[in-house]
């Protein structure tokens, strides 16, 4: 029974920072049908941005304290992140804006191992992994009978603040308005008087900036980073957009939830143990989209006269 | 006194199909002008044109004695031009209070928008009273009102109206017929999209009629209903 509520906050934690990576994917789909697969990689060039600010721009004397440097590091991360995510859009996907869907889609790819890249050969050492500095209270917080680590606890109210954030920001703002309508009819958004390249450019960066704060407390939590992390979350991300249904925001944090839950549940109780967890992850994405081809929470496509 | 919307010798092509190749028309300040013309003659585009989301290969548009062609449109509804599309395009996902919002999108006066809100469901009960549902869920009529209710959001000078009477019942068209009236009587200017050229003019200060995507015949509305041409072409009668 412990190991089972244990494997639970586990999924949970993990599930909250896949969930602050598909928000990007979610977003940048809903607003221009694209799947972004570098978005990964923002995250990761996130958490690299978080470990620059540590190792080479934080005075010694503020290290020891979580409470300025992890806050900076975040920074770091956020402003590294959204940097190259708007370089990205700007040049990478803005002229390709009216090309047939498979050009960005290719060109995404791309942008993806050029960030891979470019941390491997630029990051001093980033050959290998680096040990991420913890910076945030190295402690287990007792829940009952499930020990948690702080830094997985704050991954977890991170997230959930974010996302709620980010839903309401959306669903009551102006500029939330806006973006729903340029998801919805971008011509006729145009008509209301709403310049479509500011809402793409603001999607790129919200989407960024979250992906940005998972990096830095995804390297805090799990102690290291590679240049990889970006791949491989990034496929989870992605797999949990497509699962809530993408295009929808809070499709996209439930399906980080369950993606995380399949993937330690999985791994803890399936025959292979973790060596199998992918597969069950990819099993019920299947089955979901057999059944619920629109995904969980997503809108079947509907065409009206 | 110079035309608020003068169109001159537009010429519009979707890649190496010319839909505009010679449209001419002005419409003055405080009139009703409708565009008639058959399906595919050149109309819908014209008007996309003017509202920014097409650019124009030749020809200028004027607004207000500014040539405005080529401007986004999103500068254009700026300028004071709202254009309602074929088709109500309403955000079906969206409630009807967040469509009459998306229409004020460009304006910040808080008080004026709301007593707008407030005018519109005076002007349109039904969208009144169901002010929180999802406008997918209405009817192709109340649509338009939705559709026309939210251009009237930005306080227009010229208010573009395509094919308001599709797909409608003769007793909704009579509404949005009338509405159009009204709208002008308080002062807005109507540049009127329409296949039923019979109710269109009979309500138009002047017409124009295009055809293959030139503008052919022009008069007074009431004009250009007596005209046989018009009457043949366009009434259905021999």
């Amino acid at each position: 029974m412990t190991t089972l509520l244990q494997q639970i906050a586990n999924g949970i934690a993990l599930g909250a920072t896949i969930g602050l990576i598909a928000l990007g994917y979610t977003m940048v789909y809903g607003i221009i049908q694209l799947i972004n697969f570098a978005h990964g990689e923002v995250f990761m060039v996130g958490a690299f941005g978080g470990l620059a600010v540590h190792r080479w721009l934080l005075p010694e004397a503020w290290q020891g304290d979580w409470y300025i440097s992890l806050p900076l590091m975040i920074v770091g991360g956020v402003v590294v992140a959204v940097t190259i995510a708007l370089i990205m859009e700007r040049f990478a996907y803005r002229p390709l804006r009216n090309a047939p869907r498979l050009a960005p889609l290719i060109t995404a790819l791309g942008v993806s191992i050029v960030l891979q890249e470019a941390i491997r050969i630029w990051f001093p050492n980033a050959e290998s992994a680096q040990a991420y500095p913890k910076a945030f209270i190295d402690a287990q917080v007792d829940l009952g009978p499930v020990s948690i680590s702080a830094s997985k606890l704050l991954i977890i109210v991170v997230s959930v603040a974010l996302s709620v954030g980010l839903q309401l920001y959306v669903t009551k703002s102006r500029m939330g308005r806006a973006m729903r309508a340029t998801a919805q009819d971008r011509d006729t958004a145009r008509l209301m008087g709403v310049n479509p390249d500011r809402v793409i450019v603001l999607t790129f960066l919200i989407g960024a900036a979250l992906a940005g704060v998972a990096g830095v407390l995804y390297g805090v939590d799990i102690t290291n980073v590679d240049n990889a992390i970006g791949f491989q979350n990034g496929i989870f991300a992605f797999t949990a957009a497509v699962l809530g249904g993408i295009g929808s925001l809070r499709g996209a944090v439930i399906g980080a939830f369950i993606i995380g839950l399949i993937k330690t549940l999985g791994g803890q109780y399936m025959p292979g143990g973790t060596q199998y967890d992918y597969v069950w992850i990819f099993v019920v994405l299947i089955f979901v989209l057999v059944f619920r081809p629109q995904g969980l929470f997503g809108e079947a496509e509907r065409v009206r006269a | 006194m110079s035309p608020l919307l003068e169109v001159g010798d537009l010429s519009v092509a979707y890649g190496a199909i010319e839909a505009v190749r010679d449209v001419t028309f002005s419409v003055d300040e405080g009139q009703i002008v409708s565009l008639i013309g058959a399906n595919g003659a050149g109309k819908t585009t014209t008007l996309r044109t003017v509202s920014g989301l097409l650019r124009p290969r030749a020809g200028t548009v004027r607004f207000d004695g500014r040539d405005i062609s080529g401007l986004p449109a999103h500068s254009i509804l700026n300028l004071g031009i709202a254009h309602c599309p074929e088709g109500r395009r309403t955000f079906g996902r969206m409630t009807v209070e967040e469509n009459l919002l998306l229409g004020a999108y460009t304006r910040d006066d808080e008080p004026g928008i709301q007593s707008d809100i407030r005018r519109v469901y005076e002007l349109f009960p039904v969208l009144g009273q169901r002010k929180n549902q999802k406008a997918g869920l209405f009817s192709g009529g109340e649509q338009q009102m939705l559709a026309i209710g939210r251009a009237m959001m930005s306080r227009p000078r010229l208010l573009m109206l395509d094919e308001p009477s599709m797909g409608l019942s003769p007793i909704m068209t009579n509404l949005i017929f009338q509405t159009i009236s009204e709208l002008q009587s308080q002062g807005t200017t109507i540049l009127l999209v329409e296949q039923n050229a019979l109710a269109a003019l009979a309500l138009s200060d002047h017409g124009y009629v295009i055809d293959l995507g030139a503008t052919t015949l022009d008069g007074p509305g009431k004009e250009l209903l007596a005209d046989e041409r018009v009457r043949s072409a366009y009434l259905g009668e021999d």
